[in-house]
Formats: structure tokens, C-alpha cells, sequence
């Protein structure tokens, strides 16, 4: 049977909804895995979010616009977060930051246009003691220098790629 | 008989806006039930525990300024305006939130309290789009207010001198001016808590924090009811209606157009406000001597078409009754939802279109005026309705949604050009040169002239059901409404609890059916003993408690009629009523509503003989009949709450 | 007194750490203490430690959990603060990483001396790689009976404690914002008071304690009030975690006694020839040399123990940008002083780069930094003009005059 992405957003929505309960206070978690699963709060499932909770669609919103690890734009499979805050800037996040443009030709705050990366500023990430520290969705990167960022990148680039394989190998079978 | 267990107007509150025990100032002092001493610029005083330090201020008479405030709204504590000095507290304290708990010693104005307000004022007067000549707000704005209070000479940290938005104005009824917003936030505690509408919140985070809608649509896009509760508390012009004045004095110069107008009940009580007289003073036949001089051909009583619409609503309702109950018809829905409100109509097209069926098909009284004064009206005088233009002045924003309703041109023409709010109209006067308050009387212009104290009180919660009753009590029992309520006065539907319950038992005899709807019901014997029962709730957060009761199957599922206004007070706490409101206001407007109906001759609908007379020469097949069904009533659009 | 351990420490990607105090302490020898004795010992023990709040603020612990346990609720919680978001601080990253058994420990002795039945561990979303380690632990926990019915083996006590993840908003480690976060909110402070141990978690009694202080909660159980405030000074109790970072030879997580005068951590650390160390965070104060004599002590200069070392050659007005580009995204933006008031301090420093600020102006910035200080809502907004003030007070000579060239 043919099911269309929205059906199958519901779907996992009511799974989480079944899982952390109606209360408003399971917005955040069920937030969060939406966030993981999909790459973004699309503006239909921040609707059944709130249909489901009893809540208002502007107030999940106003919560996914509060919060910097949930977006209601898409974001690339792999996020980059450079620390730009002041151990990371004396440590030299600039010239992190200048070859993380170079390599992945995009600017801060883009997605690259195959999906694969987005380039975001990170404030603190308590690495201060080993910066310039950066973040690749959960995976921490420390004291890295312009000339890692190649190989950070070409890490993801490998995982991505396989990834894709498979998604189209699914597909497929 | 009245379910006193409702709070009138306080729903739900997040929990994030809500106040520490200030709001539970009005509750708690009982169940603690001990006072407190508190010295405020050295003035003693004994408050009950959990009164604010701007309550406790108030009582001494000393003024602290307020701009996130409002007497409505849940506590926000977020301008910072109200700070005061509180002994042994490091930093200053907003007087709005603080709840008097202990002992405590408090200065107001102190140099370092007068600082920091400057600051504050300095600092939103720096992100605020400032051109107070040409905003609708000028003289009516806290902001500007607070400046000259705090007397504010220069732009300390700047002024805003470009727009960063463009003006929204996708809605019929609202217009947001984001340039001027100050991010009090009383409009998003408005539209989520006190109307549980939630179209407006707060969105982003930091310095990109701004009120928005979801994912920033247009409001025309969105679940907007236009009920304009909004703009009612918005301390400044980032909310305003939209705004008709032009094109009315357009069409009023322009000689081959007859422009008429009809007066709701509501913005009379209100119009006094506009020139500075206290709430609560009725203006209602110096207006109609302002209007005229204004430049209005006639000047007509939206009352008659309340009486109207009282007898097809009543007529429907008891249709519907004697359906349900005789003919055993399955198809009837009951209880019968109130239509005069189109806060309330767009409401519950959005948030309950499955309980569309509910609602009264009887058109509202503006838009009944609109199909006649373009008909029968227009007939009668022999003018053809292509020059007529109608405008209507109404305490509501919704109205302009509604009169612009596609389906609402019945007469073949659109049956309202204008609806324009009681502020529009002040304003209107004033250019005009017009004192208002101070020119002679005048009656309103026929055929529609005669009016009864029913039509009046619609603009009060509880006005509608009140009206109701007196007319179909007397229908079904043949019995005087005084017998039963004295002066006729249904106390129980009267003021603003939130939600009011009533139930009528009809008597073992009953009266003759009477003409007027002679060719409906045979008889009463049906009704016989039954027990009718009624609801009324005003503002859209306590029509959802009737609404999410309604869907459990509990009380109010079982009620045959109810009144539903969308604005907390009913019209003259509607959102084109001068700014500011508050309960003392709305109560003060509705006082001289009350006082009105008392002084009429005729209070009942059913015996308004201009009523009965339109039924006898151009809606002769009776209410509810084809012609009044084709002109007087309307469908309504199943919009849910999705938004693509 | 002195007997000051440095120990540059790791983490996930950094080098393991040991010599730290927590290292020696066996966590469930402090839980064993709580449970087995009767109830109010547990605040009577920390009253008599004197530890205080290690997430910065320095409130008495005892004093938190003694109001807490009086407050009426039909549910009580203990929520571990560990959004630790400061810039500069990572000691709870290494705690959590390398000791999670004494903060989930201290966090039961909490739910044991409150009568709370759930604890919630609120983790900040940049360590979600930690969170599958931290789960195992309490599964582990959960098996060994330290966490569910009878926790610990004590009849009747019930107590688990959830992971929730915070999602990216340096504001949810105010303790009201992170609160409002776990109930799915916007992470805006609320008014105060009333407090959360009073009105905390779903309007219930809540107790929200920094990592650290949990952490120390189950030392102080294990090796009594006695030898926790052997160490410190008398207002400021005990042993404390520093995060070095910045111009140093060695940064790392550092272990002092609170006492410990600016110029002896700078020794320990490697950075004694610093121009300035910024102590608590961007929230925090900037010191010249001249204020290195001062306490790391809540009554000098309380701190959650970010220290950030500048050495000769830093600009501190870029300092001061970096900190303020950080307050302005950073802030909620529900409050009118912290939210615009950010803004135009930094709109200033940007004056001051540019060499176009008068003196007349610095002052007006400085009176708005006091309101800041002074009207704003909670402490992020009441210290985001610190760093800024301190700046501009200690180094007014490096600051003005400038050419837009920046010389």
C-alpha cells in the first residue's frame, strides 16, 4: 500500500506520542526525534504535534524557533557546529571556520546543496580546554587544525555515500 | 440556577507567564487568609498575603508605571518598567510580579528606580518605529505615555528610523505593524490564553525575538478569528484595525451615492470613550444628529435587526425543539449555538466545523440590515441599491470579515460596503469638527426607527439569550416575562461569569401559539413540563470549555440554545471598542447598555411593531419562511484548523 | 591547605584524568550513609559541610533541600542541572563522563532527603554523546537496586531517575528556564519568587542542582561534613572544580580549594605572565593583573570555575565583542534590559572598534549596564554587562581612541 510521506509522518508521530504521553511536557523529546528522524520540524508535523498535545501549532513554533538543535528548515545529514565562543576564538576558529567554507563551499548558516552538510556557528560546546572544537552532529572534533578539516569532511562524505547506497538499495529491494 | 464556579475570564495559563502568587492575589488571601505589612515610600499598609507590590501600591495611591500589565492578561513580568527597590534584595523587583509574602519595605522612585525606567523606556523607544503623527495610536499609546511621564528628551540610545517589516495587512480586520512592536507580549497572552485562539506567540530567540503567527503567515492565512482582542490590549499601533475612513468620506462627498449607516448597540455605550469622557455614558442620539452632520443620508437602529434576528434565531430554535422532540427527526442538532458573533462563527469553523449543523442559520443582525436596506429598503424609496452604500458601525473588528463574506450579498449586491469600528467612527467625528458629546439629540431615521430594549442588550453577554427569552418564554407559556422575572429583567444570563447556566421549567399550561409562526407549530402541548436549558459564555476560551463539554457529552450537551460571544463581555468589550478595556470598563459600558433597555417602552422583540410590520409587507411568508431564509440566513464553511 | 592537585583532564577526545578528589571517593558509600540513617540527617550533614551551589551562584545546598523537603506536593523532583552552557566551564562534561555513579548517587540522596520520587538529568544537546554511556550507567544502577523500588535496599523508598536532553539554549541552565524546557516550553525564565522548590517542576517542589554539587553531596555523605570543610574558607567550604582554558601552558579541569587566589591557579596552570583572566564566564569578570591577589571564594569572587587566561598580546575589546555576540543570540529576548540592552552594548563595543564612541557614551553604556545588572528578569541578563563592564573599567586606555583601523 502506497503511503504518503505525511502519512507516514503522523504515524511516527503517534508512535512518539504513544511513547512520552499527551502532557505538554513531552513537546521537547518528541521534538527531538522528529528533529533526528526528518532533519528538520516541518510545519505539518509541528501541526500534529499540536493537534496531538492540545496545543496550539504557533507555540510549538515558537518553541522549535527557541531552540538551536531543532529547526523548521532542513538540515543536511551532517551538521557542523564550529565553537566560535572566546577559547575557540583564541585557539583559531577563524581559520577553521575559512577552510570549513573552502572545502565544503558553502557559508555559515548554508546546507550544501546535495543535503549532506550544513555549516552552523556553535556558542560553547565545553571543549573550551581543547579547542578549536567543533562538532559533526553528536561526534566531538578537538584541537583541530585547517588541515583536518579535509579529513573530518571526507569522513562524512564516505558514511554519506554508503548511506545513500543503502537508502536506494531499500528502496530498490 | 447560575454556575458561579466559572472564572469569568482567566483560563489556562502557561506556565511560563504565570504570575508567582500576584495572580493569585485574588484567590489566595482567603484560604490564607492573613495580612501582611508593607511599606511603600514609607506609607504603611495591611494587605492580604500574596498581594503584589503594585496592587499594595495602588491601594496607597501610588502610582507605578506598567506596560506588560494589563488587568486581563495572566502577570508577564517581562518590560521591567514596574521595577521597584525592595529592602535586602540585590537587584530591583518588578512590582507586577512580586507577591507580598513577608514583611517588606519598598521604595518606588528612587533614583535608581528612575534610571532604570528611563533605560527601559530608552531602550524600546530604540527598537520602535516612532512616527507618532501619523499612527493611529497617537494619544492613545502607552509607550508615548510613558516617555513624556518619564520625560524623555533625546534618544539616548537611538531611534529607529527605518522600517524592518512591511506592514501586514492580509486580514480583513487586522493590521500588524511589526515596526512598532515593543514585545509586551499582552497580545500573545491575548490570543493564547484569554481567547485560547493561539495565532500569535513569540518566535525565535535573543535579539530576533518578534511576535509572529505560525511559521510567520500572512493573518488572513491562519486561524485568526479577527475577534481584535489584540489590538485592544496592544499598547502601542503595532495592532490596529483596518482601517475604512477614506473610502466612507469618499462615497459620503461623492453626490450620486446614498450612504447609509447602522448603529450596534455597543459602540454607543463605547463613543464617549473616543472624546474623553468617562466609560459608561450612552451617546446614542447625539450620535445620531453626528452622523447626520457627518454627511449619513439615514442613520438606521441596528436594534431593529436584532429584533429580527431574535425571532428567526427563536423561530429556528423552536423549529428545531419541536423537530427533535414531535417529529422524532434524528437530523436535528441541538442545542442551537448563537450566529451573531463572527468571532465566534470563525472560531468554531475552525476549531469545531463538525459542530457547524449547531449553529443558528439566522444571518447577524449587521448582515440581516445589509440584505434589507439593499431590498426592501431600497424598494420602498425607489433608489437603486447600486447607489446605496451601506456601512455599518459596529464595536467589532470580525465585522469587516464578515460583511466582506462572499455569501453575504443576498441582495445581489454585497449587503454591507463598511464596517467600521467605534474608534474608526470617533475619529471620523473629530475630523468633522464635531462635538460629540455636546450637540442636540435626535431619533433614528425610519422605516426601520422603532427598536425595543431586547435589541439594545445585545451587546452585553447574556443580552442575546436575555432577548431570546423574553420572546419565547412568552410564546410557549403565554405568560409576561415579568411574571416570572421582575421588570422582565433575566438576571441569571446578566454579567460576566464566564460561563451561565440556566434552566426554564415550562409550565403544564401553556399558551396559544401565535400568529407569527402559526403555520410552524400546531400547538404547544409538546413542551409541556419540559425543562429548557440554556448556556451563555463570552470570549472564545469559555466557548471551548462549552465546546470541549459539548464533545465529552456533558452538561452543556444537553442544552437546547446557547449564546456564544466571542469577546470576553460580549460586544462592548468587542475589539473595535476604545482603548484602553477592562473589567471596570466593560461593566461601566454594559451598565449603560442595561440602562437603556430599562428606559425603552417596547422591551420585547416580538412586540417591536416595526418588526412585525416588515413581516406583514416584505418578509410575508413569515420567519424563517423563503424570503426570510433566502435575505436573513446564511451556511457556513467547514475551515478546520490545518493550515497548508 | 594548599595541597592543590592540577589535573589537566580530558574527556572523550582529551586524555584521561585521575588524581581527581572524586576518583577516590566510592560512590554508593555515600548513598549507603543517607539511606541507612534517618531522613533529615541528610540536610543536617550538608548544612554542617557548608556546600554550597558549584554551578556559580553559591546558594547553601542545605538550605535548597531543607526548603524543598518542608514545601508541600504530592510529588516532589530532583532535577541535575547539567546544561552547563558557560563559556569556559567543561568540569561536568568530565565529572559526567568519568564519575556519573556520584552525581546519579548524590542525585538519590536528594530524592531520599526531599521525598522526591523521580530525578531528571537535564543534558545539554552539544553532549548527546554522552547520553548512551550515561544511560547504561543507570541501567547498570537499576539492576544493581540503586535506582527504582527500594532503591539503595531501602524499604519502601522508590526513585529512578530520566535523561531529558536540552535542545540548544544557553538560558535553560538558569534553573526557572530549564524548568520551563523540560515542560516543553520556551526556555524563558519565569518570575521569582516563588521559587522551585516550591513551585518547580509541573508547579511541584523541585530541587535543580548543578552536576558538581551532586557530585560533592555523595563525598560528603561518604567522608562526613568534617572532612569536606577541612578545605576552603569559612563561607566557602570544600573542594572545587576549575576549567582552565585560554593562554595557558595546560588547560584542563583543575581541583583547588575554594581560597585559591587568581595568581596561585594561574601558577598551578602555566599562565602567570596573563594580561587578564576572564573568572566565571562570559557572565563573569574580567581581572587585570592588579586584581590577581583576589579569592576564588563566594565572598570574593564567586565563580562556577570558568577561568579563561588572555595573555599580553589579547585585544580585550574583542573579548568584550565575543562575550556580548554570545548574550545577544543567547538571551531569551522575553526582557527588555537583557534582551535590547545586549544590543547596544555591543552596537558600543562596535563604536569603540571603530574609535567613534565618546566618553559621554561609554558613561551612558556603563548606566545601562547597572540597569541591566539591576532590572533584568534573571541572572543571565543581570550578568551579561559584566564581562563588558569590567572590560571597559579595567582597560579604558586599550580601548578609546581608536582609529577604525583598530590601532
Amino acid at each position: 500500500m502506497l503511503v504518503t510521506e505525511q502519512d507516514r509522518l503522523r504515524q511516527d508521530i503517534d508512535a512518539l506520542v504513544e511513547r512520552h504521553g499527551h502532557a505538554r511536557s513531552a513537546l521537547m523529546p518528541i521534538l527531538q526525534e522528529v528533529q533526528r528522524n526528518y532533519s528538520l520540524v516541518s510545519p505539518y508535523a509541528m501541526q500534529v504535534i499540536a493537534d496531538r498535545l492540545g496545543i496550539h501549532p504557533v507555540e510549538v513554533h515558537g518553541v522549535v524557533s527557541f531552540y538551536s538543535y531543532l529547526s523548521e528548515k532542513p538540515k543536511g545529514r551532517y551538521i557542523v557546529r564550529l565553537c566560535r565562543t572566546i577559547s575557540c576564538d583564541m585557539a583559531g576558529k577563524t581559520r577553521i571556520a575559512r577552510q570549513l567554507e573552502n572545502d565544503l563551499g558553502i557559508e555559515f548558516g548554508e546546507t550544501s546543496r546535495d543535503g549532506a552538510f550544513t555549516l552552523e556557528w556553535a556558542n560553547c560546546i565545553g571543549m573550551c580546554d581543547q579547542g578549536p572544537a567543533l562538532l559533526v552532529n553528536e561526534k566531538v572534533f578537538t584541537r583541530v587544525t585547517p588541515a583536518q578539516v579535509h579529513e573530518i569532511i571526507a569522513e562524512c562524505r564516505a558514511i554519506f555515500g554508503n548511506q545513500a547506497h543503502q537508502l536506494r538499495e531499500g528502496l530498490h529491494s | 440556577m447560575v454556575d458561579k464556579n466559572e472564572d469569568p475570564l482567566t483560563v489556562r495559563t502557561p506556565r511560563s507567564m504565570q504570575a508567582p502568587a500576584g495572580q493569585a492575589a485574588t484567590a489566595m488571601p482567603d484560604a490564607i487568609g492573613g495580612t501582611i505589612r508593607a511599606v511603600i515610600d514609607g506609607q504603611t499598609i495591611k494587605v492580604p498575603v500574596g498581594t503584589t507590590i503594585l496592587e499594595a501600591a495602588k491601594e496607597l495611591g501610588i502610582r507605578i508605571p506598567t506596560l506588560c500589565h494589563h488587568p486581563d492578561l495572566c502577570i508577564a513580568g517581562v518590560c521591567r518598567i514596574c521595577t521597584v527597590e525592595v529592602e535586602g534584595q540585590r537587584t530591583l523587583q518588578a512590582a507586577c510580579t512580586y507577591p507580598i509574602t513577608a514583611p517588606i519595605k519598598v521604595s518606588t522612585s528612587t533614583r535608581t528606580v528612575r534610571q532604570a525606567r528611563r533605560h527601559v523606556i530608552d531602550l524600546l523607544l530604540s527598537r520602535h518605529y516612532g512616527e507618532c503623527y501619523s499612527c493611529a495610536r497617537s494619544n492613545n499609546c502607552e509607550l508615548q505615555a510613558l516617555a513624556k511621564e518619564y520625560g524623555v528628551e533625546f534618544f539616548r540610545f537611538g531611534q529607529k528610523e527605518h522600517r524592518d517589516h512591511e506592514i501586514e495587512d492580509s486580514s480583513y480586520s487586522v493590521v500588524r505593524d511589526m515596526d512598532k512592536c515593543v514585545l509586551c507580549r499582552r497580545c500573545v497572552r491575548t490570543c493564547i490564553d484569554l481567547q485560547e485562539v493561539g495565532v500569535l506567540e513569540a518566535i525565535g530567540r535573543g535579539d530576533q525575538t518578534a511576535i509572529g503567527t505560525f511559521m510567520n503567515k500572512p493573518l488572513a492565512d491562519v486561524v485568526c478569528i479577527n475577534c481584535g482582542q489584540c489590538i485592544n490590549r496592544c499598547p502601542t499601533g503595532a495592532l490596529r484595525e483596518k482601517d475604512h475612513i477614506e473610502e466612507i468620506w469618499e462615497a459620503i462627498d461623492d453626490p450620486a451615492k446614498h450612504v447609509v449607516i447602522q448603529t450596534a448597540p455597543s459602540p454607543r455605550a463605547g463613543i464617549g470613550e473616543t472624546y474623553g469622557l468617562a466609560p459608561g455614558r450612552a451617546l446614542t442620539f447625539e450620535m445620531n444628529t453626528a452622523l447626520r452632520r457627518a454627511g449619513f443620508d439615514k442613520v438606521f437602529d441596528t436594534n431593529f435587526t436584532a429584533d429580527l434576528t431574535i425571532i428567526e434565531e427563536g423561530t429556528e430554535l423552536i423549529l428545531r425543539l419541536y423537530n427533535a422532540l414531535v417529529k422524532k427527526d434524528p437530523k436535528v442538532a441541538l442545542p442551537q449555538l448563537t450566529s451573531c458573533s463572527p468571532g465566534w462563527v470563525k472560531f468554531i469553523e475552525h476549531f469545531y466545523p463538525e459542530y457547524l449543523p449547531n449553529v443558528s442559520s439566522a444571518k447577524s443582525p449587521q448582515q440581516m440590515f445589509g440584505a434589507l436596506i439593499k431590498t426592501f429598503y431600497a424598494e420602498k424609496n425607489g433608489i437603486d441599491p447600486k447607489d446605496i452604500v451601506s456601512v455599518s458601525l459596529m464595536p467589532c473588528t470580525a465585522k469587516k470579515f464578515e460583511c466582506n463574506r462572499p455569501e453575504m450579498a443576498d441582495s445581489g449586491y454585497k449587503d454591507v460596503d463598511f464596517g467600521v469600528t467605534t474608534r474608526e467612527l470617533g475619529k471620523m467625528l473629530q475630523q468633522a469638527g464635531i462635538d460629540l458629546p455636546n450637540v442636540p439629540k435626535s431619533e433614528f431615521d425610519d422605516p426601520f426607527g422603532g427598536a425595543t430594549g431586547s435589541g439594545v442588550i445585545f451587546g452585553a453577554t447574556g443580552g442575546v439569550m436575555e432577548a431570546a427569552l423574553r420572546s419565547v418564554v412568552e410564546f410557549i407559556t403565554g405568560l409576561k416575562v415579568e411574571d416570572l422575572y421582575e421588570h422582565a429583567d433575566i438576571v441569571p444570563v446578566r454579567g460576566f461569569d464566564g460561563v451561565k447556566y440556566l434552566e426554564i421549567k415550562i409550565p403544564d399550561a401553556v399558551g396559544p401559539v401565535p400568529d407569527i409562526i402559526k403555520h410552524l407549530v400546531p400547538d404547544w402541548n409538546w413542551a409541556k413540563g419540559a425543562t429548557l436549558k440554556f448556556a451563555v459564555a463570552h470570549g472564545t476560551a469559555n466557548a471551548k470549555k462549552i465546546m470541549e463539554d459539548i464533545k465529552a457529552g456533558g452538561k452543556f450537551s444537553e442544552c437546547h440554545f446557547i449564546e456564544v460571544m466571542g469577546c470576553p463581555g460580549g460586544c462592548i468589550g468587542g475589539g473595535g471598542q476604545p482603548i484602553p478595556t477592562s473589567p471596570e470598563i466593560r461593566a461601566a459600558r454594559a451598565r449603560a447598555i442595561y440602562s437603556e433597555d430599562a428606559a425603552y417602552a417596547i422591551r420585547k422583540s416580538h412586540e417591536n411593531p416595526a418588526v412585525l410590520k416588515i413581516y406583514e409587507e416584505f418578509l410575508t411568508d413569515g420567519p424563517c419562511g423563503h424570503k426570510s431564509h433566502h435575505l436573513l440566513h446564511t451556511h457556513y464553511t467547514a475551515r478546520g484548523k490545518y493550515i497548508a | 591547605m594548599t595541597a592543590a592537585h592540577g589535573n589537566p583532564s580530558g574527556g572523550p577526545s582529551g586524555k584521561p584524568t585521575g588524581g581527581l578528589t572524586f576518583a577516590t571517593v566510592d560512590s554508593e558509600a555515600g548513598l549507603k550513609v543517607a539511606l541507612s540513617g534517618p531522613r533529615p540527617d541528610i540536610v543536617m550533614k550538608l548544612r554542617e559541610s557548608g556546600l554550597r551551589g558549584r554551578g556559580g551562584a553559591g546558594f547553601p545546598t542545605a538550605v535548597k533541600w531543607t526548603l524543598a523537603a518542608a514545601a508541600r506536593g504530592e510529588q516532589k523532583f530532583v532535577v541535575c542541572n547539567a546544561d552547563e552552557g558557560e563559556p569556559g566551564t567543561f568540569k561536568d562534561r568530565v565529572i559526567l563522563n568519568e564519575f556519573p555513579d556520584l552525581v546519579f548517587a548524590g542525585m538519590t540522596i536528594g530524592g531520599r532527603a526531599i521525598g522526591a520520587r523521580e530525578g531528571i538529568l537535564y543534558l545539554r544537546a552539544e553532549y548527546t554523546y554522552m547520553r548512551d554511556a550515561l544511560e547504561a550507567v543507570l541501567e547498570r544502577r537499576r539492576k544493581a537496586g540503586l535506582l527504582g523500588a527500594n532503591a539503595g535496599g531501602l524499604a519502601g523508598f522508590e526513585f529512578d531517575i530520566r535523561i531529558q536532553m536540552g535542545a540548544g539554549a544557553y538560558v535553560c541552565g538558569e534553573e526557572t528556564a530549564l524548568i520551563e524546557s523540560l515542560e516543553g516550553q520556551r526556555g524563558e525564565p519565569r518570575n521569582r519568587p516563588p521559587f522551585p522548590v516550591d513551585t518547580g517542576f509541573m508547579g511541584l517542589p523541585s530541587i535543580v542542582n548543578n552536576v558538581e554539587t551532586l557530585a560533592w553531596v555523595a563525598c560528603i555523605m561518604a567522608k562526613g561534613p568534617e572532612w569536606f570543610k577541612a578545605v576552603g574558607t569559612d563561607k566557602s567550604t570544600g573542594l572545587k572544580l576549575f576549567s582552565v582554558s585560554g593562554d595557558c601552558a595546560r588547560p584542563g579541569v583543575y581541583e583547588f580549594p575554594l581560597g585559591i587566589t587568581v595568581a596561585k591557579l594561574l601558577e598551578a596552570v602555566g599562565g602567570s605572565d596573563a594580561k587578564a583572566v576572564q573568572v566565571g564566564g562570559a557572565s563573569g569578570h574580567c581581572l587585570p593583573r592588579s586584581e590577581f591577589t583576589r579569592a576564588l571564594a563566594f565572598e570574593d569572587i564567586s565563580t562556577g570555575g570558568s577561568i579563561i587566561v588572555f595573555g599580553q598580546s589579547r585585544d580585550m575589546l574583542e573579548v568584550a565583542r565575543n562575550f556580548l555576540e554570545f548574550f545577544v543570540e543567547e538571551s531569551c529576548g522575553q526582557c527588555t534590559p537583557c534582551r535590547d540592552g545586549s544590543v547596544k552594548l555591543l552596537e558600543g563595543v562596535e563604536l569603540l572598534e571603530e574609535g567613534e564612541c565618546s566618553t559621554a557614551y561609554l558613561r551612558e553604556l556603563k548606566g545601562l549596564s547597572k540597569t541591566m545588572q539591576l532590572a533584568s528578569k534573571c541572572g543571565l541578563g543581570q550578568s551579561a554587562p559584566n564581562a563588558f563592564l569590567s572590560i571597559v573599567e579595567h582597560f579604558q586606555g586599550e580601548i578609546l581612541g581608536r582609529s577604525a583601523a583598530g590601532i
